[in-house]
This record gives structure tokens, sequence and C-alpha cells, in this order.
């Protein structure tokens, strides 16, 4: 699955999508980003309620496919730059972090 | 009576990976006289490397200076730790290193951390990477720092990110912080609700990671004498 059926069957919100093809493998929560950092795998969909602009630089670093706000968290100004400049998709959901994790391990099984 | 004294003591440098290029040590002790500011410190995130020349600059300018941190805590709560003196500061960076993950900076995606003389001149780059949580956790920051001689506390309680009550959700006396910090677009009524920080003084610091954000000095302390021990026991009884 790459990140725009992950966004059509999850139907999340598209904030910003500059790489849609990229391939999902697995997933990873976290909202602290220096454990994200460590932790998250390529190709991982990030789950996370924070929405500044280390979002990016982190995801970049861990190579993630996307983010996905959720609880309903948009993104501010500053990580929609940079999500920009640096190719990193972010889409939202408005489901919670426990939620969102459920359907995507069902998704990905 | 007291001598009154304009006041700021966050600020960072081109240390920081955040910190715009033009954020040297030198040229903010200048905007900061510029500014009105009596006393000044330096606190780029996890490190006090530019505290050397930040501190010669703003004495060379009449300024008081203090060498400072903004430290990350293991929960990603920002800390503002201040230090007596350079030699302390030093010894509390090592500390801080010593706990920090052992990561490299990547400049590419955080941004250059350049160390600097005080006349301007890169004297290298800080590989560690500097933008990221330590080990030390938000109930240790005041004691650690008071270990070193300095006083510890909170920045930017009001932001909604890397700021305590973001992060841990509310004050607890217990961990020993003498008063908070706020940013500048901090609503007054913000925090007055709220009853965890009944009796909290809060002091305003500018956060300035480019130099248009170092501004018209606004806020002085009194104290007895002009001096770094004044200004943190001043700190240190809660702003009083």
């Amino acid at each position: 699955m790459n990140v725009r059926e992950l966004a059509h069957v999850m139907a999340l919100t598209e904030f910003i999508m500059p790489e849609p093809e990229r391939e999902v493998s697995g997933g990873y929560v976290g909202d602290l980003l220096s454990w994200v950092m460590g932790r998250a795998q390529t190709g991982n969909v990030w789950l996370t309620i924070m929405s500044n602009q280390n979002v990016a630089a982190v995801a970049l670093m861990a190579e993630v496919s996307c983010v996905v706000l959720t609880e309903g968290v948009r993104p501010d100004e500053a990580l929609r730059q940079r999500a920009e400049q640096q190719n990193i998709n972010i889409l939202g959901t408005k489901l919670s972090t426990f939620d969102a994790a459920a359907v995507l391990k069902q998704l990905l099984r | 009576m007291g001598i009154r004294l304009y006041f700021d003591f966050h600020f960072h440098s081109c240390l920081s990976p955040c910190g715009d290029e033009a954020m040297t040590p030198a040229t903010i002790a200048g905007m900061c006289k510029l500014s009105g500011l009596d006393v000044a410190a330096l606190t780029d995130h996890n490190t006090c490397g530019n505290c050397p020349a930040f501190c010669q600059a703003a004495e060379a300018y009449g300024l008081l200076a203090i060498p400072g941190m903004e430290l990350c805590t293991l929960e990603e709560v920002h800390v503002v730790c201040l230090l007596p003196d350079l030699d302390r500061a030093m010894a509390f960076q090592a500390e801080v290193y010593r706990r920090m993950e052992g990561r490299t900076n990547d400049p590419a995606i955080f941004g250059r951390q350049l160390l600097m003389d005080v006349d301007d001149h890169v004297v290298g780059e800080e590989t560690a990477m500097l933008s990221g949580a330590t080990n030390i956790g938000v109930y240790e920051a005041a004691a650690l720092t008071e270990s070193f001689g300095g006083v510890a506390y909170p920045a930017h309680i009001d932001r909604e990110s890397y700021s305590l009550l973001s992060n841990l959700g509310l004050w607890d006396p217990a961990m020993g912080f003498p008063l908070a910090e706020v940013s500048r677009r901090c609503p007054p009524d913000l925090l007055r609700g709220r009853r965890d920080l009944r009796g909290v003084e809060t002091i305003t610091g500018t956060d300035a990671h480019y130099l248009h954000q170092i501004v018209q000095a606004e806020q002085a302390m009194e104290v007895p004498a002009r001096s770094r021990e004044a200004v943190m026991a001043w700190l240190r009884r809660g702003g009083r």
C-alpha cells in the first residue's frame, strides 16, 4: 500500500502530500520527538499529535512514509512550509491515536 | 534603594541548530545593548559553547552577561539554566553532553551548529546533535543546575510545544523551580485561572532565534548590586 491509498481507505485529510507513491510499511506512535527519532523505521506511518516544524525534520531523519496527525490536530504554518520544502507527507484524522493505530494495524496485516 | 536592571535571559546563537547564522555571540551582545538591556544570558540548546564569546563581547559593551543553556529534558520540556561563571557553565555542559544520546548532527536536516569567537570568526562546528532530549528528567533539572551553583526554571510554559504545561500538564512545586518563563506572546490572563499556577511568578523570555526578534527591553528587576550573584539570588527568590 502506498500513502495515497492509505489516505483514501482511512479517509485522511491531505495537508501536504508531495510524495503520494511512497510505500507504507508498519507504523509508529509517539509524541516525544527524540524518542521517535531513534525508533521509527523507514516506511512507517507515524501517528502523533505534535504539529510543530521539528516534526518534518524528524520525519525526514527517520524516513517515515508519512505523518498522520491524530485527534483533529492540524499542522502549524511552519510545519507546512518545512514539509513542503523537505517533501514530507502530512496527513490528518479526527480519530484518536489509539483508534487510528488500530485501523492501521488492520490495514497492514 | 536597589539597582534597576533590565533583563532577558533567553537568546539563541548560531550554535543552536535552529538559530539564525547572523546570531553570532558578539552581534547578540550588541543587539542586547541597543535594546536597552542591562543583563542578558545566552541560552543555546543543550550547550554553553558560545557563552565565552558572548560574555566577553557583552562585558565589552558594558552589559552584565550570564552564561546559560536551554536544557531539553527527557520529557522534551525546555528549561532555562543560568550558571554563575564560565567554569561552572562548562562543567555543567560536560554533564549535559554526557547525558545526551550521542547522535551526530545532520546539518542538512537540523541546521549548522557554529562555535564562534568574540570577533565573529567561526572557530568550529559542534558535531553532537544538540537538537533533542537529554536523559535529565524535569524533576532533576533544578537540583542538577543548583549543584553547579546555577538556577533553572521552565521556558515558555504557555507554548504548545517543548513546554512544561504542554508536555506534563501541570505545575508541581516538587520540581523545585523558583519561577517560570512565559513567551512574549503569552496573553496576560492565560495562566491566571489555573489553580496549579497560583503564586507562581513569571518572567518573559524573548527566545530570539533571529536578530529582528531582539526588541526593546521591557522588564526590569531591582537588586542590591549589579552582579551575577544578585541577579541569580533574585531569580531564586521567585523574582523578588
